[in-house]
């Protein structure tokens, strides 16, 4: 290595744009961080290959994160439904936008309500609501592209909602009927489209989360090699107790390292479960660790639909700026109903504290407010429009609840993309066994009885 | 799975046109739900919990409380606390009871410092048990499903089970370590609420891995789990934390590790389980013996890794037949290797091939359930098939 050689750590971020006939194999080398070891004499920067442009000090002195203030949080409605900022630009949405958002809202909380009920008598296993948490989903949501790629957690169902998931759908979903795209495989509000680029929720926590790394880097690679083509980002939600699993710090680190365009949506609704965020971390929210990672960060009030409407669109357009980069928002809420319907909140917070919440603040009231203060809302549409919402999601209900179960044979399928010997075998064995044993066995209620399992 | 709450409202419409996630058909003589009220499996009365030979004498004269396998665990728990200061508890929610409620009160009752949440992550949870144990503690870490143990693999199959061989002459180890997690299928849990994933663990020397099929055993079992200087995976059916009631010693006790139990003797044909497909294997049985006029061995593994070899076999020898039964799936899992030693230890004996009854070799959908989880129709079926081979 040639050692006195002035070197200047710095990532060189070549503008990602294609070059002819070179496709993205060509950006593989743009992207160099030069590193040396030699420092220059008398220099009052520290030139380590691991930390650039740090001065030297001579004074002893640790960082206190305690002492430092927190993030702020972005809002542009107060509680009342009023703009704090009277010389902000005028909002740039018009008023059907916002009527739709207040409608795709009011829809997500009016079916929440009937299907925890209906959970309750057991008609539905299982069913987890977003109450308090709506603003977070549809504003973020709203700033999107529809070709923009979607990872979700369990508690965005009005990202659903505001892309065009129809009431049929979730209804499908949550029944697992024929007509459920998950083949009634997965526990309800799992839900996933590729009509709305939306992946399939699955359970385990913050696996999504380095997933929607990888698939912005797809995207962005995809996107270079087409440039006629919109560019994409990705966007991927998760819990500020999710965001403690080992998933969430890769993720960032390695979207921040390639350089992909991904946009993280942390909900921090102060609970996992029963934990409180007091015991889930120390530091300033999620939003300081996008600091740590060297990523572009803000705090936002979730209850605030046009803060994070507006913030979640500046995100997009920071994470396509240069090559691509990752962006982190996180939107501060309050979980107001128990985690799911197998969780009882009272076990483990007081009721006081959840009534005081909902009388505070709420992303529905407070855009409602805003709508009432324009002249674009009233009682009377109030009451007609969640009479009108709840006869909606009642005939989906039950037209989704008497629909013939998927084919038994699904139960099979999809494991690999052809079945194996083996699985081909075990389903032959099952019908026949199920043939000797007809009374020990309901399969009437799968579409086409035993005869899927015919392979 | 939680404690089902208040009715708050109603649907404007009735239940008639509503549909269970699982029910049995009305016609069934073998699928039937178990009867944990009368199940043999359970004891049912002080007496015949207390005439346990495995109890110690302290015990037998104890009185029993009646208790559930969440409660079982609870008193194992709170026995180690009380006795042993380097017991520690933690996990995912574990501080307001646990999401299963194994952990109820003992916050309150043994303070914060020995029983507290955890952040939400696995691999941080069984590490931070790991060097607990490895400075002398004994923590007794909870996974809340066994389902989320999979970011926390690392640290068992890398670090827990190669801690005492790779430390050599030093003598350091990571024993009183003892992670418990749920498994098991419930009837609606679909891909991730389901999963038995037994024989990932059983296939890492080093490992113990255990799995009591009563709240008497859970006790018995959690007991020397803690009390054992290896590493345990301690594995808990959820379906049976609240189903399975029975007369449980008031004192404590503790069960042996490494040896199965012949939970009911016979002479016709052996069947090996763990866990709650016990109750389905015994449901089965009564029903073969009833209808075949023979005698069926039942024998629970409880430690399914090291496990006992020689009390399977010896059974297997005398009868001559043997099925094994669980609910992952059927390649390579445990009951792989245990058709594999009766083939290698009792093959002149053998008069039929010895049968695995299993998940099948795919994921639990959600609506599938009852038809990939065994249940007492293919248990029947496979004794019936085997005495007649
Ligand atoms: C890997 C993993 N561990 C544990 C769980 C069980 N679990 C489901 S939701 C949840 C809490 C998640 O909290 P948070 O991420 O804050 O989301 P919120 O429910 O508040 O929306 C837990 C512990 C899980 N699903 N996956
Ligand atoms: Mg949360």
């Amino acid at each position: 290595m040639s050692l006195v050689r002035e070197t200047r750590n710095l990532l060189l971020q070549a503008p990602l744009k294609p070059r002819a006939g070179l496709g993205w194999k060509g950006f593989a080398q743009c992207q160099i961080r030069r590193s040396s070891v030699s420092q220059r004499p008398g220099s009052d920067h520290v030139h380590f290959p691991g930390a650039v442009d740090s001065k030297f000090t001579t004074k002893l002195e640790f960082e206190k994160p305690s002492q430092k203030p927190a993030m702020p949080t972005y809002r542009i409605l107060d509680q009342n439904g009023v703009i704090v900022d009277k010389s902000r630009p005028p909002l740039d949405v018009s008023d059907e936008e916002v009527l739709k958002w207040y409608n795709d809202m009011l829809t997500v909380s009016i079916m929440d309500l009937i299907m925890f009920d209906a959970q309750r008598q057991g008609r539905l296993s299982f069913y987890i609501v977003s109450a308090g948490e709506e603003g977070i989903a549809v504003g973020s949501s709203a700033a999107l592209h529809p070709s923009d790629v979607i990872f979700a957690q369990y508690r965005e169902t009005g990202v659903f909602k505001e892309r065009g998931f129809t009431l049929d759908d979730f209804m499908n979903q949550l029944f697992a009927n024929k007509k459920d795209v998950g083949h009634g495989r997965n526990m309800p509000v799992h839900y996933g489209s590729r009509k709305l680029n939306i992946h399939t929720i699955s359970s385990p926590l913050a696996t999504q989360i380095p997933q929607a790394s990888g698939a912005a880097y797809a995207v962005k690679l995809q996107d270079l090699q087409n440039p006629d083509s919109p560019r994409r980002v990705v966007a991927c939600y998760f819990g500020e107790g999710a965001a403690s699993e080992g998933d969430f710090h890769a993720a960032l680190n390695i979207a921040a390292t390639r350089s992909c365009p991904v946009v993280f949506i942390c909900r921090n609704n102060g609970y996992a479960i029963s934990t409180p965020t007091l015991e889930q971390y120390r530091g300033d929210g999620i939003a300081s660790r996008g600091v740590g990672y060297g990523i572009e960060t803000v705090r936002v009030d979730g209850n605030d639909i046009f803060a994070v409407r507006e913030a979640t669109r500046e995100a997009r357009r920071l994470a396509l700026e240069g090559g691509g980069k990752p962006v982190l928002l996180e939107a501060m809420s309050y979980r107001v109903s128990h985690h799911s319907t197998s969780d009882d909140s009272f076990a483990y917070r007081a009721k006081v504290e959840v009534e005081d919440w909902k009388r505070r603040d709420n992303p529905i009231t407070r855009l409602r407010k805003w709508l009432e203060g324009k002249g674009l809302w009233d009682d009377e549409k109030e009451k007609d429009a969640r009479s009108r919402v709840r006869k909606e999601v009642l005939a989906a209900f039950v037209r989704a609840e008497k629909e013939k179960r998927p084919p038994l044979g699904m139960m099979f399928e999809d494991v690999y993309e052809d079945m194996t010997a083996e699985a081909r075998e075990q389903a032959r064995l099952l019908r026949e066994h199920i043939e000797r044993y007809p009374d020990e066995y309901d399969v009437e209620e799968f579409e086409g009885g035993i005869r899927s399992l015919e392979k | 799975m939680r404690p089902i709450l208040p009715r708050l409202r109603t649907l404007p419409f009735q239940q008639a046109g509503g549909r269970r996630s699982s029910t049995f058909p009305p016609n069934a003589r073998l699928n039937r739900p178990t009867d944990f009220s009368s199940t043999p499996l359970l004891c049912h009365t002080s007496q015949t919990a207390l005439a346990n030979p495995e109890l110690p004498a302290s015990a037998r004269q104890s009185k029993t409380i009646r208790s559930n396998l969440f409660q079982s665990v609870n008193s194992a728990l709170r026995h180690a606390l009380s006795t042993d200061e380097r017991v520690l508890v933690f996990g995912e929610d574990v501080a307001f009871g646990g999401v299963f409620r194994c952990s109820m009160n003992l916050a309150t009752d043994f303070g914060s410092e020995r029983v507290f949440n955890t952040p939400l992550s696995e691999q941080g949870i069984v590490g931070f048990a790991i060097g607990c144990a490895a400075e002398g503690m004994r923590p007794v870490a909870e996974i809340q499903f066994a389902d989320y143990v999979y970011p926390a693999f690392d640290q068992f199959v890398n670090e827990a089970a190669k801690f005492r061989y790779r430390s050599g002459g030093t003598g350091m180890n990571c024993g009183g370590l003892v992670v418990r997690m749920p498994c098991g299928g419930v009837g609606h849990g679909a891909l991730y609420h389901s999963q038995s994933p037994e024989s990932l663990f059983t296939h890492v020397p080093g490992l113990k891995v255990v799995m009591p099929r009563c709240p008497i055993q859970a006790k018995g079992l959690l007991i020397s789990a803690i009390e054992c200087n290896d590493p345990v995976v301690f594995m808990e059916p959820k379906v049976l934390y609240r189903a399975a009631v029975e007369q449980v010693p008031a004192e404590p006790y503790a069960f042996p590790l490494s040896k199965a139990e012949i939970v009911k003797p016979g002479s016709d044909l052996s069947i090996i389980s763990y866990g709650a497909p016990l109750y389905t294997c015994s449901a089965a049985i009564a029903a073969a013996e009833n209808d075949l006029d023979i005698k069926v061995e039942l024998i629970d593994m409880r430690t399914i890794y090291p496990w006992d070899r020689n009390t399977i076999l010896e059974s297997v020898r005398k009868t001559g037949r043997a099925i094994v039964v669980h609910e992952s799936m059927f390649n390579a899992g445990v009951a792989s290797e245990v058709a594999a030693s009766i083939q290698e230890g009792a093959l002149l004996r053998l008069e039929a091939p010895v049968k695995r009854i299993t998940g099948w070799s795919t994921h639990t959908g959600l609506v599938y359930e009852r038809f990939n989880i065994p249940d007492v129709a293919r248990i029947y079926d496979a004794i019936k098939n085997t005495i007649e081979y």
